[in-house]
C-alpha cells in the first residue's frame, strides 16, 4: 500500500521551507496514517532533496498531519535553479511513499 | 449592524482569471471583494519598475480589472479591497479613479493605503537576516525594497472614512479579509479569539480557487466539475465570528471538507501559531462541515496574543539565473543528454567559468524527482542545465555552452532554449509594530 491510497496532499512553500500536508481521505485511517508516517520516515523518503530537518504536526480533528520540511527549494523560490522552485510538486512525490501497514 | 456579510474572493494571484470575479460581484449578494495579487517577490519587482516610471509599480491587471468589476461594484454596493497597489499605492489608486471617471461611474470615493516601504527603516549594525542568519549588512547596497507586512489598521481608516475601494501596498494577506469583519461587526483589536476566526476566513479565501477545487483534482480518485469554469469562493460570516465557505451554484468547482482542509494548511508551518500582523491565529482545533453542496461550515478557530513585531520583505539583487534547454529522442535518447551533461561538466572546467549553484536535470526523468529514476528507456528527454551567476557574463556564457552542444555534442539534439534572468531574491527581517505606521490618501473620480 502507498501513501496515495489513504491521503491526499498539497505543497507549500515559504522561502527555502515548504510544508506538505497528508490529509486522511477518511478520517479513520488517521491513526494508522500517524503510525507509519512519521518526521523520520517523510524525510528519508525525500532523501536528497531535503537538506534540513523535518517536523510534523498533528491534526486530529482533521484526520491530517502537516510536515514542515527545511532546506528543501536550494534557496527559496525567488532564488532556486529548481525547474520547479516551489516545490510544488513534491506532494505527489510524497504520496508514492510506500506504507507498512500492520495487521 | 448587519447580521451577517458575505465576502468573496477575486483573484488569489497577480495573473488569475477575471471572470469569475465578475461573476461574483454580479450574483454574488457580496458586500465585500477582495484580491489578493501580491506574491513574496512581486513588490520588489514592481519597485524596480516604479524607478523606471514614478506612475507605474502596481499590480499589471490593475487597468484590467477595474475596467470588468468597477461598473457591478458601483450597480451592487460592493466594496473592492485589493493590494494590488504593490509598491506604489498612490498611483493605483490615481489610475482606478481615472478609470472610473472613463466608465463614467458615479462619485466613489477610493483610498491608497501605504506606509509599508520601511527601507529607510532597516538598520544594517542590528538587525539579522530570518532565513540565512547572517547580518542584514551584507546585502547593504544590493537592496531594492523593504516592505513591512502591515495588519488591518490602514485598511480600517478607510472603511471608517467611508472609501468604496481600498488600494494597498503589502498588508498580511488575511488582513485584507479580516478589515472589513472588524470594521462591520466592530471587534475589538484585542479580542484574539474573534481576530483567530477572522483570519482562518481570509487565510482560507486569499487563493480564491484554490478553496473551490482548484489545485485539487487528481484526474483519476480526486475529480472536480468544471474546473474551465471554476468559480472563486463566498465566505459568510456572522458576529460572533461563525462562518461557511461556497461558491455561485452554476460556477465550477466544488467546495468540500477536503479541498478546505487542504487550503488551511496550505503554507502554514505549526497551525497552532499562524503569525499575523494582528494575532497568532491557532488552526489546530478547526474542523469542517458539509451543510449541503458546496457549502462547508468552518468552526474551531481561535488566536493568540501577537509578538509585536512585522515580518519585513527585503527584496535585493543576487545575481543572475541561466538556464538552457536541449532535448534528445529516439533511441539511446537518455545515453546521449548523459553525455551531453559530461561535455558540459568538462567545458565548464577548461573555459574556468564560475557558477554559485549548478543544476543538471533531465527533463521527464528526473527534473521534479531526484533520486528516484527509473531504469526505463524514455523515448525523448530534455536537458536542462539551470545555474546561478554572479555576473550577466557568466551566465551568457553557460547557456551559450549548452547551444554549443548542437555543433559539437552528441547526435540530433535539437530544440534548444535559452533564457538569463537578473535575480530578485527575498529575505526576511522583523522590526517593532509600532516603527511602521499606516498612511492613507483618498481620491475620487
Amino acid at each position: 500500500m502507498k501513501l496515495k491510497d489513504l491521503a491526499h496532499s498539497r505543497t507549500g512553500d515559504k522561502g527555502d521551507i515548504i510544508n506538505i500536508s497528508v490529509i486522511a481521505f477518511d478520517e479513520k485511517d488517521y491513526h494508522t496514517l500517524q503510525k507509519s508516517v512519521t518526521a523520520a520516515s517523510v524525510k528519508k523518503f525525500l532523501g536528497e532533496m531535503v537538506l534540513g530537518e523535518v517536523i510534523r504536526y498533528e491534526l486530529p480533528n482533521l484526520g491530517a498531519m502537516n510536515f514542515v520540511i527545511h532546506r528543501a527549494l536550494r534557496g527559496g523560490v525567488t532564488r532556486s535553479p529548481r525547474l520547479d522552485k516551489h516545490g510544488k510538486t513534491l506532494s505527489s512525490y510524497l504520496l508514492e511513499m510506500p506504507l507498512e501497514i500492520e495487521n | 449592524m448587519k447580521k451577517t456579510i458575505r465576502i468573496g474572493t477575486g483573484a488569489g494571484y497577480s495573473g488569475d482569471r477575471i471572470e469569475p470575479a465578475v461573476d461574483l460581484i454580479k450574483e454574488g449578494d457580496l458586500d465585500y471583494i477582495i484580491f489578493e495579487c501580491l506574491a513574496e517577490r512581486t513588490i520588489a519587482l514592481a519597485q524596480l519598475q516604479k524607478i523606471q516610471n514614478k506612475e507605474l509599480g502596481y499590480d499589471p491587471l490593475l487597468e484590467d480589472r477595474m475596467k470588468a468589476c468597477l461598473p457591478y461594484c458601483v450597480s451592487n454596493n460592493v466594496k473592492l479591497i485589493s493590494n494590488m497597489g504593490a509598491a506604489n499605492p498612490v498611483a493605483a489608486a490615481k489610475k482606478t479613479a481615472k478609470i472610473a471617471s472613463e466608465l463614467g461611474l458615479r462619485t466613489i470615493k477610493i483610498a491608497a493605503v501605504f506606509g509599508d516601504d520601511v527601507k529607510s527603516l532597516l538598520d544594517f549594525e542590528t538587525q539579522t537576516l530570518l532565513e540565512s542568519g547572517e547580518s542584514l549588512s551584507v546585502l547593504d547596497d544590493k537592496i531594492i525594497s523593504a516592505n513591512a507586512y502591515l495588519g488591518v489598521e490602514g485598511i480600517l481608516s478607510a472603511l471608517t472614512d467611508g472609501a468604496d475601494i481600498i488600494l494597498t501596498g503589502r498588508v498580511a494577506d488575511p488582513a485584507l479579509f479580516l478589515a472589513p469583519i472588524i470594521h462591520e461587526f466592530d471587534w475589538s483589536l484585542s479580542d484574539y479569539p474573534l481576530l483567530g476566526k477572522g483570519t482562518a476566513l481570509g487565510h482560507l479565501m486569499e487563493c480564491a480557487g484554490q478553496v473551490c477545487g482548484g489545485y485539487f483534482a487528481d484526474g483519476v480518485k480526486k475529480q472536480v466539475p468544471n474546473l474551465g469554469s471554476l468559480g472563486f469562493p463566498i465566505a459568510e460570516i456572522n458576529e460572533e465570528g461563525s462562518f461557511f465557505i461556497t461558491k455561485l451554484r452554476d460556477s465550477g468547482g466544488m467546495v468540500t471538507p477536503a479541498t478546505c482542509k487542504e487550503q488551511l494548511l496550505y503554507e502554514v508551518h505549526d497551525p497552532s501559531k499562524y503569525l499575523t500582523p494582528n494575532v497568532i491565529a491557532d488552526f489546530s482545533s478547526i474542523s469542517f462541515k458539509e451543510m449541503e453542496k458546496d457549502k462547508v461550515e468552518v468552526s474551531g478557530a481561535t488566536g493568540k496574543p501577537l509578538t509585536g513585531k512585522l515580518k519585513v520583505s527585503v527584496g535585493y539583487h543576487d545575481g543572475y539565473m541561466a538556464d538552457a534547454q536541449i532535448s534528445y529522442g529516439g533511441s539511446y535518447a537518455l545515453e546521449r543528454a548523459k553525455l551531453a551533461i559530461d561535455i558540459i561538466k568538462e567545458r565548464i572546467q577548461s573555459i574556468d567559468l564560475e557558477v554559485e549553484d549548478i543544476l543538471f536535470d533531465l527533463i521527464g526523468v528526473n527534473s521534479l524527482f531526484k533520486g528516484s529514476e527509473t531504469k526505463a528507456s524514455p523515448t525523448e528527454v530534455r536537458l536542462r542545465v539551470a545555474a546561478k551567476t554572479k555576473g550577466r557574463k557568466e551566465a551568457v556564457q553557460l547557456v551559450n555552452e549548452v547551444e554549443t552542444l548542437y555543433t559539437n555534442g552528441p547526435a540530433a539534439g535539437g530544440g534548444v532554449g535559452k533564457t538569463v534572468t537578473e535575480i530578485v531574491a527575498i529575505q526576511s527581517v522583523l522590526i517593532d509594530k509600532n516603527r511602521a505606521t499606516p498612511v492613507v490618501e483618498y481620491f475620487e473620480n
